[in-house]
């Protein structure tokens, strides 16, 4: 699947915050419509990235193991 | 013509780069070789993680306030004059009285500030402690508070990671000496699903939250409070009720680095290892104001000065750099009033927590007045 992602944040490597707080800080600050991509050294980001996603109703486009890291892309709906 | 490094914020990491370049270009600063001008907004400095004591009266408010130009080595010149505009392509920060400051190098260490604001009814209805008046206004709020329910909420993005757990837990503290335990329920909130970004420390503070009766409600992201009936709104859609509100207000850069087009919300693009401002090899960055998915902490800036003051060092007198980050932090954490533990964390290692300890909460008490000699460049 391919799609157009607006603001990749590399979190790779990042203890603290920590990739889902990026992925909160990007959401929050990103227009509606924004596709936001987090990519991170943790696993567990793709699940708990989703599970929040979930929590506020905001669209969890794709995640995927990209080989070595993982990858979760979101849009901004509402 | 000399070489002219230009730094914007006295903050710490403002403060340290310029000492350390000082030192390391004692001999091109005296021989005219070299020029460091500093550009800040306020001339006076603040040791900010001191706020946390200021609340529960364990340190007065000038013990953590000292004049920027007595901290700053005698060859840096001080400008206390907000930069109003950084024009990269003709290499010039411009600042409020109309000065114009042409650069070869340039460190922007502009910080973050908190925007309460952008939470609509926070200003009106919430403490915190991340300024001076802040902490004080909550110093009072606590010595008046008759009992109820505190709830501890944390915006994003935040400086200082650790501090909405040190705050709960001296909260906890303190109304134990007061003996007001019984009167009192501590709830705190988190914006991710547990205790604290650092999983080693979340765990850590689960059996803690459970032995000390502490509440909590993870994947908490404030969105709105209503003062008048003191309620707190998520994101997330749950509702939590308080008779004290202490918050981590979110925060932003320098409305100066959004104005010059150097990044949304204040923060600017960052190389990780080199600090560059990303395609600019004549602008560094240090500290809070960069985009780094790491702790906005006083150690961030205190490591990455030392990065940085070192590369310019180097390109000025061998013509280039290869003194790199590696991302590191150290954190100390408050347990109580008299125990702490620490964590430190790079790109590559994972943080580990130790046994929280009276040694260690001494050497954060000792940290605290040797800050001093941080800022200065020699510790």
């Amino acid at each position: 699947m391919s799609v157009a992602v607006d603001n990749t944040i590399d979190a790779r490597g990042s203890a603290c915050p920590g990739p889902t707080m990026e992925l909160i800080k990007a959401m929050k600050s990103s227009a509606v419509g924004t596709v936001v991509e987090v990519l991170s050294s943790d696993k567990m980001t793709t699940i708990d990235g989703a599970a929040w996603l979930k929590k506020v109703g905001q669209e969890l486009v794709e995640t995927s193991d990209k080989g070595g890291y993982w990858s979760i892309i979101a849009k901004k709906i509402k | 013509m000399p070489k002219r490094i230009v730094i914007i914020g006295g903050g710490a990491g403002g403060t340290i780069t310029a000492n350390l370049l000082a030192r390391n270009l004692y001999r091109q600063l005296v021989s005219g070789h070299v020029v460091i001008n500093m550009i800040t907004d306020k001339a006076e400095h603040v040791y900010q993680p001191g706020f946390l004591y200021v609340v529960f009266d364990k340190v007065r408010p000038d013990e953590i306030v000292r004049k920027q130009k007595e901290l700053l080595d005698q060859n840096i010149n001080l400008f206390v004059d907000p930069a109003v505009k950084i024009d990269k392509e003709n290499k010039i920060v411009r600042t409020q009285s109309g000065k114009e400051f042409p650069y070869d190098y340039l460190v922007i260490a502009t910080g973050s500030r908190i925007v309460p604001e952008d939470i609509p009814g926070l200003k009106e209805g919430g403490h915190w402690f991340y300024d001076m008046e802040g902490a004080k206004k909550l110093r009072q709020a606590l010595k008046d508070f008759p009992g109820g329910r505190i709830a501890i909420t944390v915006g994003v993005p935040h400086k200082c990671p650790v501090a909405p757990l040190e705050m709960t837990f001296m909260l906890y503290e303190y109304f134990k000496q007061k003996e007001m335990l019984d009167k009192v329920e501590l709830f705190y909130t988190y914006p991710i699903n547990r205790l604290h970004s650092l999983e080693p420390v979340a765990n850590w503070a689960v059996p803690e939250f459970e032995k000390k009766g502490i509440k909590s409600e993870t994947f908490f992201n404030m969105e709105e409070i209503d003062a008048e009936k003191k309620v707190v709104r998520s994101m997330e859609g749950s509702e939590l009720n308080y008779d004290l509100l202490i918050s981590v207000p979110p925060h932003k850069g320098a409305p100066v680095v959004a104005e010059s087009g150097l990044g949304k919300d204040g923060w600017i693009a960052t190389d990780k290892k080199t600090l560059h401002n990303e395609g600019s090899d004549s602008v560094y960055v240090v500290g809070d104001t960069t985009n780094l998915p790491i702790s906005k902490a006083g150690s961030t800036a205190h490591f990455e000065s030392h990065i940085v003051a070192e590369r310019i060092s180097s390109e000025i007198t061998e013509g280039y750099s290869e003194t790199e980050y590696d991302g590191k932090v150290i954190c100390f954490v408050e347990t109580s009033f008299d125990e702490a533990t620490y964590i430190w964390f790079n790109y590559k290692t994972p943080p580990t927590p130790v046994p929280p300890s009276k040694m260690i909460h001494w050497m954060k008490l000792g940290y605290n007045r040797l800050y001093w000699l941080s800022a200065k460049g020699i510790l």
